[in-house]
């Protein structure tokens, strides 16, 4: 039996590599997704790998997430003289870590990927305290020096002894570079730089001259334990600061990496997963095939005494030794799958440093055991019907597998699809976190039950889509309706690829373009400033940047927003401050009670979502705690409907001022003064604020076009990754095509004798194929619609309120599925045509 | 039935289809095997020819050269006036569609296609009106004008062979092949489909070429060929089952022209 199957194996090379293909791809996408982000782990975990303290204190206030100068949460210098003082403490250092500092090199352009942090910091000599190693130079000493990180230094192209030009929360700063520092073992930063300066220097530019620290590192005399010197400094510090040990914090630091990298994870896993299950179909669909096409084979082999078991077996050897040679294949695949995907991110900004992919064990036994099983599972089932032919059947012309009903199918999925549509539809209904939930787990459910169901609706539907063939392309139209009307499991097998991959392509499209046109929406309804002032990641710059815009000619007014991250009722938000005149000239919110001018000194405007939310009304106190440990207290003076992203507590910048927040502007609106010439107005802004480089000036139309077209990019990535099981739909659609001309050998020469054409020949492979990929087009994108609708529903209070179906685009990809089936059909309808007549006929 | 209105064209003069100095050579050099060696044959029109021999004799490549359905080596076929050996693949598809009908040995029909649908397929796939009244006549005469909805897996195989008669027939061919017809049948079930094709003879004056091995289905026939090694070696006039029979035997060992 196992040379029988072996044998079988090399016999069918063609349908071998079609099959083959399948799973090498399918593994190629999980393998490929799962190096990608052990890739992205490593090196992000690396980052921290080489900070090797002992104990890490740091100010308990959390920021909420990227803190800024002016609302870094710091520690007192005395906390430091109290911990150095503490005993089994061998060495202690300060450290000031911000993000706020920005290098410029000498073509004028910031380091550094955008978005990622661009840190100041302060130059410590001792290594044991900090992951800084100088490579070139001295550190940092006196003040207007800084030390840059290799990364740095080497792109931007200075050298020791050159002028660095910076810009620091308090402005521009042209400084001396005293030396290079590579970080930690690598020097791999993954995007962010840093600009290091001595203490004091660094906490004049970052800490307003208080002489405070970020964070405090500790290295413990030998002899005692990262614990009981945790133990011992907790006992000295007191509240207000966190005491962890130098594991702790590094366990902390992974698992908020694998934190924020978990999206992009679940996000490539989704795909792979979405490739597997189709390629899942492609290898059950040809192992069908095969299984049909040898049945009298088989029944010839159990004629002559093999057992069911021996004939099970025999095809899952087969299976088993298929898959693991497509595993092996996939698994180098993968490897070019993960470099396009770092490519693909690359192209799009997300520039990710890394030392090379890391191709863990793990990956390689998932990859096998993928592979394996998958191909298996695939076989199993055809094998096992295999064996139910009859030996009898053998010496018969006509041998046919045994078919089981469509019935159990039909209910189980149209049960799934409905409950899956109607779980949508309570989600939308509900809107929120529960809701969005429900969203999901109805896609999913839908997605599954159109897959199990499709068989069952395969035929009328294929032969509703396919109504005006017979009219349009006469009997060979019929045929090739017929032809895909004949097997409906393997037309819904064939078509599902396409369907998964339209559905997820249009819910996509059509739920960016409605973010799109929500933002676009609110932008218009809300903004009146022509120009919107601003740096990149929200990156406070100094107010000397509204200043100086107030000052240009044919401005007629300016209104700088900081935003300060701040908990409110233990809720971590960010706090708008403005001032709130000059901001009511520039935007227009819908307000319900008061306006943006009854803020003034000590009062706050809500959006009534947030004060629904957190049970507050006009007049009620609001408690804000600042990121420096410091408490505000406001009372709400005005309430309005959240529009889009505006939305949460907005006062007086005044009052930030007063309790001594040193922020700078995240943003700075510009109203132009009446009959200006705008176009001449931006480029003198651009002019004035040419020593500011991190700092651009948008009009409107440009805000909104940088906002849609970062919709865009992130619908690309995902389009083009989607795009892997529209590829796989292809094949699966060739594989089918290959094997059914196979299989209709004698009867495609028995049309070709009676007179059909090469021509009508391939004609009716073609339609076949096309009217299949309209039918999983169809579905899918019914399902698209349906998907996107609820989504868009279920999110309307987070801003996406206009729904907007593309439906000049979801015709596109209807056609252009139709032209994927076309053109899959191309080589087995040019193989079907060359048929020769009398073997055609003969074939057995 | 009259069957003036009703018959086959038999206008043109001369013979259905004719070959001369026919030779087919499969493989080449050591392994080149002689099918065919220089046969030269007539079909007259409105006759039923039945082609024999031994296996390897050369009786389905005679059959499958003359239908348009395999090249020659040398020589040239004619249907009609057309010469085959001229025509291109298209135009002999035309051909075999517009003027030739062909019944297999099994696998005739379209599984997906109803029986009436499969009669009428060679003038679908050419986009021909159908000759309602022509195929009316045809379908009455297999006998199956109740089973015309049915699918062929429907029919036993008897039904499907006279099916695959009546389809040949519906197109008004010049001439119908049929590549052993009754090879996969029983003798009942066989009788129906030789004696559908001899009505079709007496009645429509059609022209049928059958290649058999089985002497009863030849005595169907007006006309045997029978060959050997690839030559005609012998003709028979009104074949009977036992005449046919005896020739055949005198093949066994001594068939051999030496």
């Amino acid at each position: 039996m196992l040379r029988s199957a072996w044998r079988s194996l090399l016999h069918h090379k063609l349908r071998l590599i079609l099959s083959g293909v399948a799973i090498v791809l399918g593994v190629g996408f999980v393998v490929g997704t799962l190096i990608f982000t052990d890739t992205l782990n490593t090196t992000f975990t690396n980052l921290f790998a080489d900070t090797s303290s002992d104990v890490v204190v740091t100010p308990a206030q959390d920021s909420g997430g990227r803190a800024f100068a002016g609302t870094v949460p710091t520690m007192p210098g005395s906390t430091l003289d109290d911990v150095r003082a503490v005993q089994g403490v061998a060495a202690a250092g300060g450290q000031v870590l911000v993000d706020g500092v920005s290098v410029v090199d000498q073509a004028g352009e910031v380091l550094g990927t955008p978005g990622a942090p661009q840190f100041g910091s302060n130059w410590s000599d001792d290594e044991r305290l900090t992951p800084f190693r100088l490579v070139e130079g001295r550190g940092p000493s006196a003040p207007n020096e800084v030390a840059l990180d290799s990364v740095s230094a080497e792109k931007s192209g200075y050298s020791v002894g050159d002028t660095v030009r910076l810009v620091t929360p308090t402005g521009p700063l042209s400084v001396t570079l005293a030396g290079v520092f590579r970080y930690g073992t690598s020097g791999n930063l993954a995007g962010a730089t840093i600009a290091a300066f001595s203490t004091d220097f660094a906490q004049e530019l970052l800490l307003g001259g208080e002489d405070a620290y970020t964070e405090i590192d500790v290295v413990a005399s030998e002899s005692v334990t990262q614990d009981a010197l945790a133990a011992a400094v907790r006992a000295v510090v007191g509240d207000g600061v966190t005491v962890r040990t130098g594991q702790e914090a590094a366990d902390d630091a992974t698992a908020q990496i694998t934190e924020g990298l978990a999206f992009v994870n679940i996000f490539l896993l989704v795909f792979a997963g979405i490739a597997l299950f189709v390629g899942t179909f492609i290898i059950l669909n040809t192992f069908s095939m095969l299984v049909a096409q040898r049945s009298r084979e088989l029944a010839l082999l159990r004629a002559l005494g093999a057992t069911r078991g021996q004939l099970v077996r025999s095809l899952i050897l087969e299976s088993a030794v298929l898959g693991l040679v497509g595993a092996v294949l996939g698994i180098a695949v993968g490897v070019g799958v993960a470099f396009g995907l770092e490519g693909l991110f690359g192209a799009l900004g997300a520039d990710i440093p890394t030392e090379g992919l890391v191709v863990l064990p793990r990956t390689i036994v998932v990859g096998v055991a993928i592979g394996v099983l998958v191909t298996v599972i695939a076989a199993l089932s055809p094998a096992i019907r295999a064996s139910r032919i009859p030996p009898m059947a053998a010496l018969r012309d006509d041998v046919a597998l045994p078919t089981r009903s469509l019935r159990l199918r039909a209910v189980l999925g149209t049960l799934l699809l409905a409950g899956g549509l109607a779980a949508m539809t309570a989600g939308a209904a509900s809107g929120g976190g529960s809701g969005s939930q429900l969203v999901g787990l109805g896609v999913v459910g839908a997605l599954v039950g159109a897959i199990v169901v499709s068989p069952a609706i395969a035929g009328p539907l294929v032969r509703v889509l396919g109504f005006a063939f017979p009219r349009l392309f006469g009997t060979v139209g019929s045929l090739a309706v017929q032809n895909a009307e004949r097997q409906p499991r393997r037309t819904a097998a064939t078509a599902s690829a396409l369907m998964i991959g339209l559905a997820l392509v249009s819910a996509l499209t059509i739920f960016a373009t409605s973010a799109k046109a929500s933002i676009t929406e609110v932008i218009d309804r809300v903004i009146g400033a022509e120009f919107l002032v601003s740096s990149g990641a929200q990156r406070p710059f100094p107010e000397q940047v509204a200043s100086d815009l107030a000052a240009t000619e044919g401005v007629a007014a300016v209104a700088g927003v900081k935003l300060v991250p701040v908990q409110v009722a233990d809720t971590g938000t960010l706090l708008v401050a403005a001032d709130p005149g000059a901001l009511g000239r520039m935007i227009t919110l819908p307000f319900v009670a008061g306006s943006l001018a009854d803020v003034g000194a000590g009062g706050v405007a809500v959006d009534t979502q947030t004060a629904a939310d957190q049970g507050i009304a006009a007049g009620d106190p609001v408690s804000v705690q600042l990121p420096t440990g410091a408490t505000l207290e406001y009372r709400v003076t005005a309430l309005y409907e959240p529009a889009g992203a505006y939305s949460g507590y907005v006062v007086d910048r005044a009052s930030l001022a007063e309790a001594d927040v040193a922020v700078g502007d995240s943003f700075v609106y510009v109203l132009a003064a009446e009959g200006a010439d705008l176009g001449q107005l931006q480029s003198d802004l651009e002019a004035g604020l040419a020593d500011y480089p991190t700092v651009q000036v948008q009009s409107q139309a440009e805000f909104k076009a940088q906002i849609t077209s970062s919709v865009d990019q992130i619908l690309l990535v995902m389009v083009m990754l989607l795009s892997l099981a529209i590829l796989i739909a292809i094949l699966g659609i060739v594989n089918t095509l290959v094997l059914s001309v196979v299989e209709r050998t004698r009867e495609i020469g028995m049309l070709r004798a009676v007179g059909a054409l090469r021509r009508q020949i391939r004609s009716m492979v073609v339609l076949e194929a096309l009217v299949i990929a309209v039918f999983g087009a169809v579905v899918g994108l019914g399902l698209g619609v349906w998907f996107a609708v609820s989504l868009q529903r279920t999110l309307v209070d987070q801003g996406i309120e206009v729904l907007e179906i593309p439906w000049a685009g979801l015709a596109f990809f209807l056609v252009l599925a139709g032209v994927v089936g076309v053109l899959a059909a191309l080589w087995p309808a040019f193989r079907a045509g060359r048929l020769n007549v009398l073997e055609a006929i003969s074939t057995e | 039935m009259s069957t003036a209105p009703l018959s086959v064209p038999s206008d043109e003069a001369g013979p259905a289809a004719r070959a001369v100095g026919l030779t087919k050579v499969y493989g080449e050099g050591d392994t080149a095997v002689t099918a065919l060696d220089a046969v030269s044959v007539e079909f007259d029109r409105g006759r039923f020819t039945a082609i024999m021999g031994p296996s390897g004799s050369g009786k389905s490549t005679l059959m499958h050269v003359c239908a348009g359905l395999d090249s020659v080596t040398s020589g040239k076929v004619y249907i009609g006036d057309v010469d085959l050996t001229t025509l291109k693949d298209n135009d002999l598809t035309r051909l075999r569609r517009d003027a030739v009908g062909f019944v297999f040995q099994a696998f005739n029909l379209v599984p997906t296609l109803s029986a009436l649908e499969n009669i009428t397929l060679p003038m679908d796939i050419a986009g021909r009106p159908v000759d309602q009244e022509w195929v009316d006549a045809v379908i009455d005469t297999i006998g199956l004008r109740d089973r015309l909805r049915n699918r062929p897996s429907q029919l036993s195989g008897g039904q499907q062979q006279r099916v695959a008669a009546a389809r040949a027939l519906a197109s008004r061919p010049q001439i119908v092949f049929a590549d052993e017809p009754t090879g996969n049948l029983d003798s009942r079930a066989g009788a129906e489909v030789l004696s559908f094709l001899r009505r079709s003879v007496d009645e429509f004056g059609q022209t049928i070429v059958m290649v058999t091995h089985d002497p009863t289905a030849a005595s169907y026939a007006d006309h045997v060929l029978f060959l050997a090694d690839g030559l005609i070696v012998d003709t028979m006039e009104d074949p009977t089952p036992d005449r046919v029979l005896d020739r055949m035997k005198g093949f066994d060992g001594k068939g051999r022209r030496s």
